[in-house]
């Protein structure tokens, strides 16, 4: 996994609460067997007039000139800022996926949904949580002023906008160790496999059918 | 010192070891692997070299884009994409030496059904899966959840998962259920309450005399949709009902394993004086049957009231939210949810096609004819067994008469991936459990009720109220 110490970007607003992760990805391209390629068909049917589906050539699509994503200000933005709820439904890693192969490094929101969270720490894409006011107050900034950048700060925890004073944000310690550090969490839990297999043990114990061939 | 819940009790028999920071590494007992989220799991672990850390504890079916219709094998599924899936799903539990119910095996159908039905899950189990609907598995008193593919990777190489102790929520309901009230009603009304964020961050309980008088299958309906209210994970503790359910199924313990099993699980009840951090409470008899209108599935009515105003919203995200949903949805505020068309029904889902689903709508269907405007009804049985048992009842003969099409076990109109889709701007009575734009297909217009209510749409063209109806 690719480390994240501190990134400077370009802010994209999106501003609409409950994005669900069929509108992130829609399903027609979780069929693929691959985890990259998703970031033409990130927010499919808000991006384009005409339905997607995979393997297409997309640079022909007729695009929805409103949608955000599609305006000139925001060509090559990495920091998405959203309202609350950000990434419900379900449980699909595609969903940071296609944010990462967009370009996306780090979305800002007032709360996301659990699964999503969890799954964008895996991929090295920065989830952080701000509060209403302060999501509030980005927005307006990013809207008073084209070419709006955020830099974000891992291991000092803080997002620092370009006007304005420092928003400090919460990240659990593991996380930001595995980011910081681009950590295989794999080969990590592996370290501990000698307590893994003494657990196992006691519960082949108390619970053998748990561990009965089928 | 306060009592335990039963997510206390889950989570402290699994940890393997707490760290300092407050995560936690903790035991998997048993994963579930469908096609859709698992190809890059495999493949990461060919790429690093490892393997599973334990076989017996996978168990994977095909069910998210296999067609509905009969086919014999993976060369019979038309779309190309869709063919790799499943084919990739049998190369991948060959090679690694999982257990898989492909093509053709009765025992294959969706994953949250296949699973509890064969046994597969027992109380007092870890169940992760690739799907968000995995909390349907904590109708058995299990801690059970969704999980993204690296963590199926991560599940399939340490039989663990690092995690978090989430916070305790409990929903009761307590009261008898009126006439036409069925599980998915209170899952619905449940979520119309605490809002489809309501429950992040929570193992959430569902517990009270409601919850108690409901079958099996329909606990199961109510967990499946925990995650609509933002909860990863959704339980019921263990009563005669769980036992009784799992007793005598393929995977199940037998013999002394099984009085040592059964003895354990009666243990898995919240303690009477366990502290829960948020408490609802609900009145069963405040319960209707309900219809959702737009397109988050908070945006639920009792079928017999009128489509709410925005205006009437405090909450700016929340109105911004209702005015985009009428937009999409084609609605007007104040309309009676009766006014709504339907033009499609699908009958179907981890939320409702179990038996017990089947024989509820076939109970409406049976004497009936679909309304001519309506242009199709699928009705698609969880697995393959779900299948066979419905026909050894003649269920499908009921849908059959009565116009319905009985379809091969699969997630079909659920999310089409398979060709079972709506057309743009078509209004779907649907049993599933998402109302999301464009989930059932590009522009289409998704209703979440019960089976009854499924059924009673279909012959009516539009929402009827199910307790009319059995008075006609
Ligand atoms: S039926 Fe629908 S919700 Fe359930 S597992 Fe299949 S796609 Fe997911």
């Amino acid at each position: 996994m690719e480390k994240f110490v501190r990134h400077d970007g370009l802010v994209a607003p999106l501003d609409r609460a409950n994005v669900d992760t069929d509108q992130i990805i829609p399903k027609q391209f979780l069929k693929s067997i691959k985890r990259t390629g998703f970031g033409p068909n990130l927010f499919d049917e808000w991006r384009y007039l005409d339905e997607g589906f995979p393997g297409q050539d997309n640079s022909s699509r007729p695009l929805n000139k409103d949608f955000v994503l599609n305006l000139p200000a925001y060509q090559g933005a990495s920091v998405l800022i959203t309202r609350r709820n950000f990434g419900c439904g379900s449980s699909r890693e595609h969903a940071p996926w296609a944010l990462m192969d967009f370009g996306f490094k780090a979305i800002i929101a007032p709360s996301f949904a659990d699964i999503f969270y969890n799954n964008c720490f895996k991929n090295g894409l920065l989830p952080i949580v701000l509060s209403e006011d302060n999501v509030e107050a980005l927005f307006q900034a990013v809207h008073g002023k084209e070419g709006y950048r955020i830099t974000i700060d891992l291991e000092g925890q803080q997002v620092i906008p370009e006007t304005g004073a420092p928003l400090p944000f919460e990240i659990d310690e593991f996380r930001k160790h595995c980011l910081l550090n681009g950590l295989d969490e794999i080969g990590l839990t592996l370290n501990e496999a000698e307590a893994i297999r003494a657990y196992e043990k006691g519960r082949m114990e108390r619970e053998p059918w748990v561990f009965a061939d089928h | 010192m306060a009592g335990k819940t039963l997510y206390d009790k889950l989570w402290e028999a699994h940890l393997v070891t707490q760290r300092e920071d407050g995560s936690a590494l903790i035991y998997i007992d048993r994963q579930i692997i469908h096609e859709v989220t698992s190809p890059q799991a495999f493949e990461g672990l060919r790429l690093a070299g490892r393997q599973p850390w334990r076989t017996s504890a996978s168990v994977a079916t095909i069910d998210h884009n296999v067609p509905t219709t009969p086919f014999k094998s993976a060369a019979d599924i038309a779309d190309d994409t869709s063919r790799i899936q499943v084919q990739t799903l049998q190369d991948n539990t060959r090679e690694f030496g999982i257990t898989e119910f492909g093509i053709g095996d009765v025992r294959q159908g969706i994953v949250h059904v296949m699973a509890p039905e064969q046994g597969a899950v027992v109380p007092g189990m870890t169940v992760v899966c690739g799907d968000s609907h995995t909390s349907t598995n904590g109708a058995l008193a299990c801690l059970a959840h969704g999980i993204g593919t690296s963590e199926v990777e991560h599940v399939l190489a340490t039989q663990t998962l690092v995690a978090k102790k989430m916070n305790n929520m409990r929903v009761s309901v307590e009261g008898e259920l009126g006439p036409g009230v069925t599980a998915k009603d209170v899952v619905l009304h449940i979520i119309g309450v605490i809002g489809t964020a309501g429950g992040t961050g929570y193992a959430l309980e569902f517990a009270g005399s409601a919850m108690r008088s409901l079958s099996m299958e329909g606990r199961m309906t109510v967990c499946n949709m925990a995650i609509e209210a933002g909860a990863r994970a959704g339980m019921v503790a263990v009563d005669d009902v769980t036992i009784d359910y799992v007793k005598g199924r393929p995977f199940a313990p037998k013999g002394a394993d099984w009085d040592k099993a059964e003895a354990y699980w009666r243990t898995l009840v919240s303690d009477a004086d366990a502290r829960f951090d948020e408490e609802v409470n609900i009145d069963a008899a405040d319960i209707k049957p309900q219809v959702s209108w737009g397109t988050s599935p908070e945006m639920v009515v009792p079928v017999d009231a009128n489509l709410p105003d925005p205006a009437a919203e405090s909450d700016e995200v929340k109105r911004s939210g209702m005015t985009r949903a009428y937009e999409y949805m084609g609605l007007t505020p104040g309309m009676p949810v009766t006014d709504i068309k339907v033009d499609r029904v699908f009958i179907g889902s981890c939320t409702n096609s179990r038996i017990e689903d089947l024989r509820a709508a076939a109970e409406v269907a049976k004497g009936r004819q679909k309304a001519g405007s309506v242009k199709q009804v699928l009705v698609v049985p969880g697995s393959g067994l779900v299948k066979q048992q419905a026909e050894k009842e003649g269920l499908d003969k009921v849908f059959v008469a009565a116009g319905f099409e009985w379809r091969e076990p699969g997630c079909s109109m659920c999310l089409a991936m398979n060709p079972d889709r709506l057309e743009a701007g078509e209004h779907c009575a649907s049993t599933s459990n998402r109302n999301f734009e464009g989930r059932q297909g590009n522009g289409g217009r998704t209703h979440l009720v019960s089976p009854a209510m499924a059924a009673a749409a279909a012959v009516a063209g539009h929402f009827v109220d199910i307790r009319e109806l059995d008075q006609a």
